[in-house]
């Protein structure tokens, strides 16, 4: 199989629940090996064999991007998704064998950066923890703003507060406390970087408020993993493989195109690196698109979809797949 | 008429635009000779930039020509220097007193522009984040790829190497590490054999 990226046999060798809502999963390679070292920011795709479902969920690495023994990643419960967090909630067990992807990193840290501003919403923090230890190595400066409900649900909060207590600020939403955007961009030192993770909200306003600050573009660094959301059922032609596919409720046209033994390109599953981008040959119908990758002229066109996360309705759509 | 339409070339040539006001808290315009007219184009554009800039200006062979305008825009600083290398320290003042959100504005010679954006660049302002606009002469930078050495204002092509002696052949090949465009030995394969030197552009 060429999509994707190089697959790895792991074993599930630790879960801990980090509070009521994160699981945290660690991974060794099976029968032992190293595993390969990857840079701060980097996700893994987990694979799960949910009975006749396969599901492929991003998740961000955040252990030591150095440390080839095992990888970790943490999984918010997500009980209104579509599953893949709920299957690693409460399917996964210590023992367990998976398939995990070749590290991929959509959300690098610029080392030309003088310092490295980090802000951090919910369980957006899990790249930060893996980019923290790298620039703790390396010794760069960085400095974390992380907002989360409360102490409760913070995860990693105490960890961060004590071994990082002069780079880390922490702001509990539930308390009133919010993060002073404007006075915390103003001043930063030239060769500052941003970088933020958290929900969609959070990122706009932190990328516009930068914008409007006279940051230039190329400093302000983001990821927000998409997940496909659910939508009425639809019938895709491929032409190419020649196969007439139905996209479930709770699928979206990636997976649906997997589930057919169609050889799909995709790195992110969330909309976000480009590499599943897919000509459409014709259509007749309302695309919805749901990707960051695709321009608003190229969505105009009607001429591409992202089959991780976008989807169609309508009379009938033929891709060039 | 101090604007010059440079012809298409390879990648690595640098190509300049036309300065345009950005939003920012303050605002840092470096420019030489005929760039000052740049700088008068764009306050213009924009009235109220000018309380929060700061000028370095450098006449070169421009004299007196530019500097009563100059004065008459009320920049919040501007400094006239007697040379880009000269006033080097002065702008790497400027640059660790700056913070995120600082626009830079370079305008003037493609030997200006390329030397203040290097420092610049190292004062971690990403190169494509910096506006330039060309202005006035098209004499370049010259770097000899053989001794190193730097030639200043080279117009035609091709010209003597002022550190080894070599004649050079002006290339488009461009480096912003060493903010000059790189010349190479032109009768390497036949000793002696020198092509009659043409202006550059002509
Ligand atoms: S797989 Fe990355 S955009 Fe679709």
């Amino acid at each position: 199989m060429s999509a994707g990226t190089n697959k790895i046999a792991v074993t599930v060798t630790d879960i801990i629940e980090v509070n009521q809502l994160v699981k945290r999963f660690k991974f060794e390679r099976t029968g032992g090996g190293d595993l390969p070292v990857f840079s701060g920011g980097a996700h893994t795709v987990v694979e799960m064999l949910d009975k006749e479902i396969t599901r492929l969920n991003p998740y961000s690495i955040m252990s030591d991007p150095m440390d080839q023994n095992a990888y970790t990643i943490s999984v918010r419960r997500d009980d209104k998704g579509r599953g893949g967090s709920l299957f690693m909630h409460h399917q996964v067990r210590v023992g367990d064998e998976m398939v995990i992807s070749y590290p991929v990193n959509l959300f690098a840290l610029d080392l030309r950066a003088k310092k490295h501003l980090m802000i951090a919403g919910g369980i957006g923090i899990t790249p930060f923890l893996a980019q923290i230890k790298q620039l703790t190595t390396l010794q760069y400066h960085f400095e974390l703003h992380y907002s989360v409900r409360n102490n409760t649900v913070g995860s990693y909060v105490d960890e961060l507060t004590s071994f990082y207590p002069k780079n880390t600020h922490i702001y509990y939403s539930d308390d009133g406390q919010s993060i002073d955007l404007e006075q915390l961009l103003d001043g930063q030192p030239l060769g500052t970087h941003v970088y933020i993770c958290g929900p969609k909200d959070m990122i706009t306003w932190v990328y516009e408020t930068a914008e409007s600050m006279g940051w230039p573009r190329e400093v302000i660094h983001y990821e927000e993993f998409l997940a496909p959301q659910s939508g009425k059922p639809f019938e895709v032609l491929l032409e190419q493989s020649n196969k007439t596919i139905q996209v479930g409720e709770h699928q979206s046209l990636l997976e649906a195109m997997e589930a057919a033994d169609v050889d799909a390109p995709y790195l992110c599953r969330g909309g976000a690196c480009g590499q599943c981008e897919t000509n459409v040959i014709s259509s007749e119908g309302q695309f919805i698109h749901r990707d960051h990758w695709l321009d608003d002229e190229q969505r105009k066109s009607g001429k591409k979809i992202m089959p991780c996360v976008s989807r169609f309705e309508g009379k009938s759509l033929v891709l060039d797949r | 008429m101090s604007k010059f339409k440079f012809p298409n070339s390879i990648i690595s040539r640098p190509v300049y635009g036309v300065l345009k006001p950005r939003n920012g808290k303050s605002h840092l315009m470096i420019a030489d000779a005929e760039g000052a007219e740049a700088l008068f184009e764009i306050a213009a554009s924009n009235t109220a930039i000018m309380a929060k800039s700061h000028i370095l200006y450098f006449p070169k062979n421009t004299g007196q020509s530019y500097i009563k305008k100059l004065e008459k825009l009320n920049a919040a600083q501007l400094y006239i220097g007697p040379s880009y290398e000269a006033s080097v320290s002065r702008l790497r003042r400027v640059l660790e007193d700056a913070h995120v959100g600082l626009q830079v504005y370079l305008t003037g010679t493609e030997s200006l522009i390329g030397q203040a954006m290097q420092e610049i660049v190292a004062a971690g302002i990403p190169h494509t984040a910096i506006q330039t606009e060309h202005r006035g002469s098209v004499a370049r930078r010259m770097q000899c790829v053989h001794c190193k050495g730097i030639t200043e204002d080279v117009v035609t092509d091709p010209f003597v190497c002022s550190h080894c002696g070599l004649h050079l052949f002006v290339r488009d090949h461009y480096s912003r590490r060493h903010a000059a465009f790189q010349g190479v030995c032109v009768d390497a394969e036949n000793p002696g054999d020198i092509p009659d030197p043409v202006e550059l552009y002509s």
